[in-house]
């Protein structure tokens, strides 16, 4: 009589032999390219590693010195601000889902009108810009933005009838005064991202319509309920459960989302539009601060997680 | 009859909504179209037009024949070494990815959980957030200037989805399909190269797809990891014509269209899986 519980730990590996074996070459792979380098990386974020020792890695131990670095902004890059790209990032991040999603649902809903002629072909002309790559976007505006040569500001131009020449990209000043610390790129940037956001909600939003029957607001308007009512108070609730796990992705999607900023404002003028993942890779290319940039990549990550965390937290907080 | 009239009236408010929507969804679009017509390079277009005065494949005949300002790589070499990069990281990944995810679907082992949990948190790091080690190691394993290197690196970032997207799909094979083939004689690996994997064919060109667009238009691991002009590939080629004061208009608008064109046909012929996946999961949530 054999317990199970007597069954030692290398019997149970040899019992599951095949299955390591299947899992083994990409374990491999992700422990080499992955795992290690975040090993590799915790150690580097102590050391003051750069790029004066990358040929021959023996870097001073410095503890908490880079994070300490970075929080009290002593990263010696130009306009170097945790805080304040981070507390922009936020803001950055909020900002582009609140539009991502009302214009996503309110096209969905408009999509959704019964009887309504060439819908199809609408929805696909719609989702053009999911299609197009966002690296290859990120740069078509950024030349659109162009103060001389661009499109928006010429056709500015032809709708005022007048030369309009706003210096989307090289202007650190804030346009609209009550938002003081939002220079013409944060509205470049949010207008390119904007364009490239709103097809996804669109779609994530026209798939939890379908879930709604139609009988529904056609009891609402047989009591007389006006069309404002019948979206706030049936539609709305009805796909809210369906869209708050696009939404979280969404934050995270926007929250790192590097080719808009880097590609179209650059983080600048003046670091005015810097988020926490292009900063990471100034840090390296051209800063070559390789330990800072170690400690930042561990900080971004942990503020990552923690989003994640929050984000499902109130997801499930709702079922 | 006065609710008809009611109901075409908000049908045109909707149209009028949904057209300008359209315009500009589609605006940049057509303008780097009408860019890489124009045969005027630097000068401003004055007239918004789509084709324009003149126009001219000029652009794209100059792109096809000298597409790296500084350094006289040819077209052919950039687009090699593309397809390349491209083709090596969707098949590296594919491969690595079907035997995990195979196993991950079918075995219960001990580990099992957490190896699926550490394969995703993989994916929550931002590529940035990896680069300063992943530079080093590649260094000082001598193959970071390399495009083999690129792929090694490149697939660290598309295999855990890789993973995830098979096992989802594998686990909608009804496993009396391998059951059958291990009675009539088939052992595991034979049931699993002749009967699973054939009948995921179209699990596997998808995820090879995402694979090869993820090294198709990656930029910014290249562009910090190459420095030979002869290795560098055809998104790399078009960062750097983005000049701070000299983009040559048409000729970057020529070049954004032939790099995009390829993965706008791609994804307008999955659109239909891609969005199917997403709205099936949104009414299940």
């Amino acid at each position: 009589m054999i317990d199970k519980s007597d069954i030692g730990m290398w019997e149970k590996l040899r019992r599951h032999r095949l299955a390591y074996y299947y899992i083994l070459p990409s374990a491999i792979v992700m422990a080499l390219i992955t795992a290690f380098p975040i090993l590799y990386q915790i150690w580097m974020s102590f050391t003051n590693f750069n790029i004066t020792n990358l040929r021959n890695p023996h870097p001073d131990f410095v503890g908490l010195g880079n994070f300490i670095k970075i929080f009290t902004n002593k990263v010696p890059l130009e306009n170097f601000n945790f805080w304040r790209i981070f507390a922009f990032d936020v803001f950055w991040t909020f900002s582009n889902v609140f539009l991502h999603v009302t214009i996503g649902i309110s096209l969905a809903v408009a999509l959704n009108t019964p009887r309504l002629a060439l819908k199809k072909f609408y929805r696909t002309l719609l989702v053009i810009p999911w299609a197009v790559p966002s690296y290859i976007s990120a740069l078509i505006w950024k030349n659109m933005f162009d103060v001389d040569f661009g499109a928006v500001n010429q056709i500015l131009s032809n709708i005022l009838n007048m030369t309009v020449k706003i210096p989307w990209l090289t202007n650190p000043n804030a346009p609209i005064k009550i938002f003081p610390f939002l220079s013409y790129a944060f509205y470049a940037d949010l207008i390119t991202n904007v364009w490239l956001g709103f097809p996804f909600m669109m779609v994530v939003a026209t798939g939890a319509l379908q879930s709604i029957p139609h009988e529904i607001f056609e009891a609402a308007e047989i009591d007389g309920v006006n069309e404002r009512g019948k979206f706030f108070k049936i539609t709305l609730p009805l796909i809210r459960s369906a869209m708050l796990p696009a939404i979280m992705l969404g934050i995270v999607w926007t929250f790192n989302q590097f080719n808009v900023i880097y590609l179209v404002s650059g983080g600048g003028p003046l670091g005015t539009t810097e988020i926490l993942v292009t900063q990471a890779y100034k840090i390296v290319n051209p800063g070559g601060l390789y330990g800072v940039a170690s400690a930042f990549g561990l900080i971004v990550f942990f503020i990552l997680l923690a989003i994640t965390l929050i984000t499902n937290r109130i997801t499930r907080a709702t079922e | 009859m006065k609710k008809e009239i009611k109901e075409k009236l908000k049908h045109l408010y909707l149209h009028a909504y949904i057209i300008f929507w359209i315009i500009i969804a589609l605006f940049p679009v057509l303008w780097i179209v009408s860019m890489s017509l124009n045969p005027i390079n630097v000068l401003k277009p004055t007239t918004l037009t789509l084709i324009p005065k003149n126009a001219s494949l000029s652009a794209y005949m100059k792109v096809l024949q000298k597409p790296y300002e500084a350094y006289p790589v040819p077209f052919v070499q950039l687009l090699f070494n593309s397809l390349f990069v491209a083709g090596g990281t969707a098949f590296l990944s594919v491969a690595l990815a079907a035997t995990a995810a195979y196993a991950f679907s079918r075995f219960s082992f001990p580990g099992r959980n957490i190896g699926l949990i550490s394969f995703l948190v993989t994916q929550m790091l931002p590529a940035t957030a990896t680069l300063a080690p992943l530079f080093v190691i590649l260094t000082l394993l001598h193959v970071r200037n390399s495009l083999f290197g690129l792929i090694i690196a490149y697939a660290s970032g598309s295999v855990p989805f890789a993973i995830w997207n098979l096992k989802g799909y594998f686990d909608t094979v009804p496993k009396e399909l391998e059951e059958a083939a291990l009675v009539d004689g088939c052992d595991r690996n034979q049931a699993f190269l002749k009967v699973i994997l054939p009948l995921s064919v179209p699990a596997l060109a998808v995820t090879f797809l995402f694979g090869f667009m993820n090294g198709w238009m990656e930029w910014m691991l290249a562009w910090t990891f190459l420095t030979k002009p002869q290795n560098f590939t055809l998104a790399m080629t078009l960062y750097n014509m983005q000049g701070q004061w000299n983009t040559p208009w048409s000729q970057f608008a020529a070049f954004s269209l032939i790099i995009s064109i390829p993965v706008m046909v791609v994804w307008f012929l999955l659109q239909r899986y891609i969005v199917s996946g997403l709205t099936l999961g949104a009414v299940k949530g």
